[in-house]
């Protein structure tokens, strides 16, 4: 690509970013009325988004090869674990994130 | 009291809730810095579109898109695939985000994955206004990531100690508010089934689809079933559907009223 190629293809790739953020606040604009259906969404929608970040951060771990994805579901145990004990954001992530280091540079 | 409603409270508040972001972002785009760099790009290019992109997954695939040949067509697709999710971000989001003026714009255009959880999930404390608090947790995200992109771009021949599984900290920190969501919405044993729902659809419904379509391809999938599960199950979800459901059934009730 030459450097005006590099240019439009980035401005292209801003615009459909941008199109996704802020279309709804565009399909649905302050001072008229939320439809209750989009309401309804706008509950139950984010906890299924926790899940398929959840999913999506670990879409490539391999059950069947390699490490078999064990160092992963040990890490999660021990977030879930220190989440359980200490509530709290810092400590289970740092702990999680330090167990999987040490897994995966030491053990697997 | 004056002082309390500024933004420099507002950004004190709010600074603890943004710290797993802070280790996440810096050290990915530290990453992605990294990657421009190596993959021969001028050390302006990860910075800038760290700061005008700012969606990481869709700035990992420029840096092969750039490499490739011209298609413009090809590259605002990608763009809006891997952008669908913010789709979901703005419905949940609309309520909270409305009456924010023209700070609204540039709270749209900050909503990242991280952005969104944290904004979504964190309770702002009284004496702090909300549309400073969530522009402050808007701003310092971003700024974490181009903090990143700056690094890496700059520094990153530098690094030299064994980083392999350091970003495993955004799972963590994904898992973190899936718990935290998941506590809200009830912890007891005997109801679970029923107060979960919305993230047992999510977790099960991306499992599916990642078995079914692949790691590269699940996202869209992931969303629509989620999208039609959660809808057929409005009726056991949303009260007040059940409760307009049953006026229309029993319309001498609504004549009592009147």
């Amino acid at each position: 690509m030459t450097a005006t190629q590099q240019c439009i293809t980035i401005a292209v790739v801003i615009a459909g970013t941008v199109l996704t953020r802020f279309l709804p606040y565009v399909l649905f604009p302050e001072g008229r009325a939320i439809p209750k259906f989009v309401t309804y969404l706008g509950k139950v929608l984010a906890p299924a988004v926790f899940g398929l970040l959840v999913v999506y951060c670990l879409r490539h771990v391999s059950v069947f090869t390699g490490s078999h994805g064990i160092p992963e579901l040990i890490s999660i145990g021990v977030v879930i674990a220190l989440y359980a004990w200490k509530r709290g954001m810092v400590l289970p992530m740092l702990g999680g994130t330090v167990c999987y280091m040490l897994l995966v540079q030491l053990v697997f | 009291m004056e002082q309390k409603h500024g933004y420099a409270a507002a950004f004190k508040a709010v600074f603890r809730y943004t710290i797993p972001v802070l280790a996440g972002y810096v050290f990915l785009g530290i990453t992605y810095g990294i990657l421009m760099r190596t993959s021969g790009y001028p050390a302006w290019l990860p910075v800038v579109t760290a700061l005008i992109i700012y969606t990481g997954s869709m700035e990992f695939l420029l840096v092969g898109i750039l490499a490739s040949a011209f298609n413009p067509a090809a590259a605002f697709a990608t763009a809006i695939m891997v952008g669908a999710r913010h789709l979901f971000y703005g419905i949940s989001l609309l309520g909270t985000y409305r009456d924010m003026g023209p700070k609204k714009f540039y709270l749209i255009y900050t909503t990242s994955d991280e952005t969104f959880s944290i904004v979504y999930t964190t309770p702002i404390p009284d004496g702090i206004d909300k549309d400073k608090a969530y522009l402050a947790i808007s701003f310092l995200d971003q700024m974490y990531w181009v903090a990143g992109a700056l690094i890496g771009t700059l520094f990153g021949g530098l690094i030299t100690f064994d980083t392999t599984g350091l970003d495993f900290v955004m799972t963590a920190m994904f898992v973190v508010i899936l718990l935290s969501q998941w506590v809200e919405d009830g912890t007891a044993l005997k109801t679970m089934l029923k107060d979960h729902i919305s993230e047992l659809v999510g977790i099960f419904g991306s499992l599916l689809c990642l078995i079914v379509f692949g790691p590269d391809h699940f996202i869209i999938p992931a969303m629509i079933v989620i999208f039609v599960a959660l809808t057929l199950l409005r009726p056991v979800l949303d009260p007040e559907f059940q409760q307009n459901q049953h006026k229309q059934k029993t319309p001498q009730v609504k004549e009592d009223n009147a």
